[in-house]
């Protein structure tokens, strides 16, 4: 056993402040199997932080226990990607064999299994989350079997690429991870220290046309000339890693293979916002990836690219892993700081905006994995590089991750424009079976039928038909798939994932997924009684997550009356 | 009060076809208040910070496509504003329907007025999961019967630093199942609790409620209110 004493742990965080607190706790978490009261007791004196607020955190964060967990914990996604493909037969095995009901403990406190939400794994469906304490392991794995699982044979997954062009994931075989030899110096990084200002950085990236591929589409170079122009100090740049929405997995690729692109783009976004601190923010599922970027960044450090005095200049950056411990909340990026902050996730009342009162409640720059990875090329080979790919309102390069029916699910690097069909007949090698349904745009996106699919994937066509691109998830479902089943799940993933902070969403989310639940045999008046929940948690909830809780509901029950009818 | 030879800038702005002129950084919620067009709310509260969580206070705000919270956004300059337009009334009967689904508000005056104004169906969600609580009574001062609570986070606000700075109070788990709790759920005794009783005061519900108030609606003769209120006895459900 890998047990760290609770002293040696605490030693570690001596002086800290409160936002020591996600790590402090995940260092408990990962030595005792959970964060016991009098854990929690000494946390508060060592950080000075009431122990009611510890224990707020404790129970907001899904992947913190206040109850002692097995030595191994297996926990088993139970998303649509996941359970089209069998996980809960999967979750019934595991839990037969160990003879315990989802959620418990073997009595001699060897295993823990529970159903989780999408782990972002979700091209190698189904897919587990497992945690050996006694090995220290923590892994994520496609399963095969479950005997895998108990015997501790599951495979390590590996990335499945493709696409049009070859510039994001180019130099990957999807085998491993990239190395800063292979990757070679951080050109576009050089350059900009060598001979732009940070405003021509920031220029450059407007001109560009580039918009923030985290969903929200903001101009990524208008976001770091208002963070650049904010008046307060210190500036930081956040990179949002928290990529939990349901049937999304690029970021994980990136982040898994390459790498030194992030940090690239990190480094530029902070040169040009007048930065030298940056947190990743990663969500607290994505070992492997997080292992990556630790590896990246201690080689960037040790080669002189990021650190004190960057390439013998006078920037100077500090890249800080955070990991978040479970909450698809954390990936809005007010409830991302909060998190950083050593706080329960709950967005914060927008304006003020991140680029005035961002994390610390100072300015901040926060971007997606894949938006930071398109700046290195932008910067080194100049605006008009990106500007070939895609449309005059969608411009260059996007990431899309394809799951369920299909023949090859992966991670696909399109230009805007190409026609959903094209991404799956052609990329993606044709879908199985007969196409159903497709669902744009992960869980906060909507579904498409069959003869909508020549819609050209960009932000425009999408919205000319009611859709998304939203993070890019597309999943695709044959006829074989249950849609009201499809919808339960989504609809229990809203549930789950709710802050519970405003009344529509912390409401409305229970409320759908109750209606749902009983879809099969409906009561009448249910499909108006999810149309005015649909209607208030879109227009009255604080946050995206309440606004689109009800988007793919809503899109189905207006393309299938019949999947609600008494 | 600063010496101010400023003026003090004024907005003006449209509520429901009305003009209004207000001081700058007015909310909507007193700027129609001016003009006697009562908007409701619940969570909003004078003594702590608005935190924008009922929603019932939503107005539609120059047609946009999100209802805006008037407790919370400042008037501008030129703003129309619609109180009670159809989609502010379908959203707020919408939170007030599956708030009475959710909690037992029989104790909270203020929203069974909202109740009735609204006319909403209160059995417009059947078969839906209450928030049930057991009745905590640990201390001599006040009993928590959170069945009753609606989440308005008053409580914690003014134990934390809108008033009391004493952090005995937070939230355990989120999302429907989100409750009040002290630390670890121990007793109040043994929490960071001061007993100021600045949450009794400001609970909107009967879910923080004095004992002495509880003993009575329970018929307590005053001998048994005595017993039990007595400082340093604990007594559980
Ligand atoms: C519920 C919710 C979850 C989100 N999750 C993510 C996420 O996992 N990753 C991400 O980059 N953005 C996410 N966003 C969007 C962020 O709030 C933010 O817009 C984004 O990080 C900005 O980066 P960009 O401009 O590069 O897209 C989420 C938003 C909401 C409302
Ligand atoms: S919309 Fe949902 S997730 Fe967002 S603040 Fe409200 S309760 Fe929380
Ligand atoms: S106990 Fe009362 S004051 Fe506290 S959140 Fe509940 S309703 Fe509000
Ligand atoms: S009174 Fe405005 S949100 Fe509650």
């Amino acid at each position: 056993m890998v047990t760290a004493p609770l002293e040696d742990i605490l030693s570690k965080y001596e002086g800290r402040a409160r936002d020591a607190l996600l790590p402090v706790l995940w260092d408990i978490q990962t030595a005792y199997g959970y964060i016991s009261p009098d854990a929690a007791r000494a946390v508060s004196h060592l950080l000075r932080i009431p122990a009611a607020d510890i224990y707020g955190v404790i129970s907001f964060y899904s992947l913190f226990s206040d109850q002692p967990t097995g030595e191994t914990v297996i926990q088993v996604c139970t998303d649509p990607a996941c359970g089209l493909a069998g996980s809960d037969e999967i979750l019934r095995e595991l839990c037969a064999e160990l003879s315990i009901d989802p959620g418990d403990m073997t009595p001699d406190g060897r295993w823990t299994v529970r159903a989780t939400t999408c782990l972002g794994l979700c091209e190698h469906a189904p897919a587990a989350l497992i945690n050996r304490r006694g090995s220290g392991a923590f892994s994520h794995a496609p399963i095969t079997h479950s005997v895998d699982l108990l015997n501790g044979t599951e495979k390590p997954h590996q990335g499945i690429l493709g696409g049009q062009t070859n510039i994001f994931l180019s130099g990957t075989d999807g085998q491993r991870r990239q190395t800063l030899d292979e990757y070679g110096d951080y050109q576009g990084l050089r350059h900009a220290l060598n001979s732009l200002t940070p405003q021509q950085v920031s220029a450059e990236v407007e001109a560009s046309g580039l918009v923030g591929r985290g969903g929200a589409g903001f101009p990524t170079g208008m976001k770091w000339r208002f963070t650049w122009q904010a008046p307060f100090q210190p500036h930081y740049v956040v990179c949002n890693a928290d990529e939990s929405e349901p049937g999304t997995f690029k970021d994980r690729v990136l982040m898994e293979h390459r790498p030194h692109l992030l940090l690239e783009g990190i480094a530029l976004c902070a040169y040009a916002v007048g930065a030298q601190q940056a947190f990743i923010f990663i969500r607290g599922e994505y070992p492997e990836a997080e292992q990556c970027l630790r590896d990246a960044i201690r080689e960037a450090e040790s080669a002189g690219l990021i650190g004190d005095r960057v390439m013998e200049t006078d920037f100077s950056l500090h890249i800080e892993i955070r990991r978040g411990a479970g909450a698809y909340i954390c990936g809005e990026e007010t409830a991302l700081f909060e998190a950083i902050e050593g706080k329960r996730g709950f967005p914060r009342i927008k304006p003020p905006f991140p680029t005035t009162h961002g994390v610390f409640h100072k300015p901040t720059s926060i971007n997606n994995v894949e938006t930071l990875c398109a700046a290195p090329g932008i910067v080194l080979h100049g605006a008009e590089w990106f500007r070939p790919w895609g449309t005059i309102k969608s411009v260059g390069l996007k990431l899309v991750s394809v799951s369920g029916h299909v023949n090859r699910p992966g991670v696909y690097e399109i230009p805007f424009g190409i026609s959903l069909r094209a991404l799956l007949e052609t990329h993606c090698r044709g879908v199985r079976g007969t196409l159903q349904a497709v669902l744009m745009g992960g869980a906060a996106g909507t579904f498409l039928t069959p003869d909508e699919i020549d819609v050209p994937l960009t932000y425009e066509g999408l919205q000319a038909i009611g859709s998304t691109l939203g993070s890019g998830a597309v999943m695709v479902f044959n006829d074989t798939a249950d849609l009201r089943d499809v919808l339960r799940r989504l609809a229990r993933f809203f549930a789950h994932e709710s802050c519970g902070k405003c009344f529509p969403c912390q409401l409305g989310t229970q409320r759908q997924m109750e209606i749902l639940e009983r879809s099969d045999h409906a009561l009448p008046g249910d499909r108006d009684r999810l149309s005015d929940i649909g209607f208030t948690m879109t227009q009255a909830s604080l946050c995206g997550l309440g606004q689109t809780a009800a988007a793919a509901v809503l899109s189905a029950l207006q393309k299938w009356p019949g999947l609600v009818e008494a | 009060m600063e010496n101010n030879t400023e003026p003090v800038k004024t907005i003006t702005l449209t509520i429901d076809d009305l003009p209004v002129t207000v001081p700058e950084g007015t909310t909507i919620l007193d700027a129609a208040q001016t003009i006697d067009h009562a908007i409701p709310a619940i969570c909003y509260h004078d003594a702590t910070t608005a935190n924008g969580l009922c929603r019932v206070c939503v107005v539609d705000v120059n047609g946009g496509r999100l209802l805006q919270p008037a407790c919370i956004l400042p008037c501008q300059d030129g703003m129309v504003v619609q109180t009670r337009n159809e989609r502010v009334e379908r959203s707020r009967r919408t939170i007030l329907e599956m708030l009475n689904s959710a909690v037992d508000l029989a104790q909270a005056p203020t929203v069974q007025t909202l109740l009735d104004d609204y006319q909403i169906d209160r059995g417009r969600f059947p078969g839906s999961e209450r928030r049930e609580h057991v009745l905590l009574d640990d201390n001599p001062f006040y009993v928590r019967d959170y069945s009753q609570c609606l989440l308005c986070w008053r409580c914690v606000q003014v134990c934390a630093d809108d008033a009391q700075y004493t952090f005995a109070l937070t939230w355990g788990d989120r999302g429907f199942h989100t409750h009040i709790s002290t630390a670890f759920q121990v007793d109040m005794p043994e929490s960071s609790c001061v007993f100021c009783g600045q949450c009794v005061g400001v609970c909107p519900t009967g879910a923080l409620k004095p004992k002495i108030e509880f003993g009575l609606e329970h018929g307590w003769s005053l001998e048994q209110i005595r017993e039990n209120t007595r400082r340093g006895r604990k007594r559980k459900p």
